[in-house]
């Protein structure tokens, strides 16, 4: 059940909770103790929203650095990692195989803003070696919703 | 000028569907409950290997049976599912669809005034079907005191000197009904007795929400007088591909391949190279599928019994067969109104047969915000019928 759970509040966590209990075949106060379960044992770890941005007039930008870094004698990344964080523009932090060290998700109003954290603040840390940053031009998909392009029924209204 | 026309082809009535259908299409903005295909989209990976299929220019027609490999996986599948062995040599070939399956087992099969027993409420396409091939149809009603289910009471009743074959429509459009295993070896016994042939449609057969599906065939003494109609249109959610097959003894499955050879040819190639790859990498598709089908399922289950409407609780499929007889209307008066006061279309149960007269057939392959918005109209107009009285 915590799997089936998981499935379908990653889509939609705001789906009723009688509704849940329905669709999966129990009790409403069962799925109420395992949402609470999940919750204190930290799995579940919030409930976002999954907003267009685009579609506002609100201005962001988004950029996905590629960070080099120098591990630290018996602490490895999890220091510098944290170190980068703290910041509250970024918004994700990943220790990444291949090329590169730690994958660093930054969000900002502009691109001055972004470079200018890039520069001022991630490349002057010590243990930075080196830095790449990718804007986004345009997101088609996030967390599994196409974003691009809405659903349309093709279907023939009537089939046997 | 003469009359062009065959009286046979004349005489067949049209599908009740096609009327519904006629009527729904004219409206705008009608929340369908109508449909008897998936709405997921086929999986990509299938997908992909049809693209992929064509840019290696696999353009041409495979051999009249299908593809090789096709056909070792569809053996290898039904194997591991069901535990059934065929040959892919000479007992299984790939059809256009279900469809053609089951037009190619009927005129395999019968001469003419066999009579071809079809329990109703199913699908439209058996009793035309039988006729075309020459075929007597005698129906029989199934009932929902026996969750639509055929027992081998309704059978040995049934069965006359001149029956050839029984349709074995399970699990069940437009009822959602299943078999299981208990109640197939009941009605092999029937038909062992009566020396007589089945052809199972088991096209739903990767849908079912309680156990796994049973196949007639498995049943000992079955898998030589069944032909197996199954496909890839529900599983994989695959039906314009048009992809079928069709199993059974090497003496019978050479005679329907005869007839695919001179009236279709082949199967679709494309077609043929993405099921390779659903039977290879599908499972886990199928099961996410399932799931979805089987929530949306229990909540239209929940949804009725809140507004008090009657509905045994179906296993397979994605269908619902709620009963309406309460408002004393009938099926297609139901039906209308339902369209007409509130925008929604459930195809009235008469479509698929005379005991389909007081239910409704509601499709789940909708997403559940879809349903909830349909059955929150249901409810009022339901509520509006009661205040009628």
């Amino acid at each position: 059940m915590r799997e089936k759970i998981l499935t379908i509040i990653e889509k939609n966590s705001r789906i009723d909770l009688k509704e849940l209990a329905v669709i999966l075949g129990v009790e409403e106060i069962d799925i109420v103790n395992e949402l609470a379960a999940l919750e204190s044992e930290g799995i579940i770890c919030g409930y976002h929203t999954l907003i267009d941005w685009e579609k506002t007039s609100i201005e962001k930008v988004t950029a996905l650095i590629e960070v080099r870094v120098t591990p630290q004698r018996g602490q490895g990344f999890d220091t510098i990692a944290e170190r980068i964080y703290k910041y509250p523009e970024v918004t994700s932090v990943y220790l990444i195989s291949g090329g590169f060290d730690l994958l660093v998700t930054l969000e900002g109003k502009s691109l001055k803003e972004i470079s200018g954290f890039v520069s001022d603040k991630l490349s002057t840390l010590d243990a930075v070696l080196s830095t790449a940053t990718h804007f986004i031009l345009k997101k088609y998909k996030d967390h599994g919703t196409i974003l691009a392009k809405k659903y349309e029924d093709t279907r023939e209204k009537v089939t046997p | 000028m003469r009359n062009p026309l065959s009286d046979k082809a004349v005489a067949l009535k049209p599908s009740g569907i096609r009327k519904f259908f006629d009527i729904v299409n004219e409206m705008d903005d009608v929340i369908s409950l109508s449909v008897g295909e998936p709405d997921f989209d086929t999986p990509w990976h299938i997908r992909d290997e049809g693209i992929y299929s064509l840019e290696k220019g696999r353009t041409f027609y495979t051999s009249n049976a299908g593809l090789k490999e096709l056909k070792e996986e569809i053996c290898k599948y039904l194997k591991r599912k069901q535990g059934v062995e065929y040959d892919p040599n000479n007992e299984v070939f790939v059809t256009v669809g279900g469809s053609e399956g089951i037009d190619a087992a009927m005129r395999a099969m019968l001469n003419p005034g066999d009579e071809v027993l079809i329990p109703q409420p199913s699908f439209v396409s058996y009793e035309p079907c039988a006729i075309l091939a020459g075929g007597v149809p005698v129906i029989i009603n199934l009932k929902e005191e026996n969750e639509f289910r055929l027992t081998a009471k309704e059978l040995e009743d049934a069965i006359t000197d001149k029956t050839k074959i029984l349709v074995l429509p399970f699990p069940n459009n437009p009822t959602g009904a299943i078999m299981e295993k208990k109640d197939l070896e009941e009605i092999a016994k029937v038909i062992i007795k009566h020396d007589i042939f089945v052809m199972s449609d088991e096209i739903y057969s990767e849908l079912t929400y309680k156990e796994k599906h049973v196949s007639i065939t498995e049943i000992e003494g079955m898998k030589e007088r069944t032909v197996l109609i199954n496909g890839f249109s529900k599983a994989y959610a695959m039906t314009g591909w048009r992809l079928g097959y069709a199993c059974g003894s090497k003496e019978i499955i050479a005679q329907m391949l005869k007839i695919h050879q001179f009236a279709i040819m082949c199967a679709p190639t494309t077609s043929q190279y993405a099921a390779v790859e659903a039977l290879r990498n599908g499972d886990e598709d199928v099961a996410n599928m399932r799931e979805a089908y089987n929530q949306r399922r229990r909540y239209l289950l929940y949804a009725f019994k809140e507004m008090g409407i009657k509905c045994f609780e179906p296993f397979g499929a994605f269908y619902v067969f709620p009963s309406i007889k309460e408002f004393g209307l009938t099926s297609e008066e139901f039906a209308t109104r339902f369209l007409q006061e509130e925008k929604v279309a459930a195809v009235p149960g008469t479509a698929f047969g005379d005991s389909g007269e007081g239910y409704l057939r509601i499709s789940y392959a909708y997403s559940l915000d879809n349903l909830k918005v349909a059955m929150a109209r249901m409810a009022d107009f339901v509520e509006r019928l009661r205040k009628e009285k």
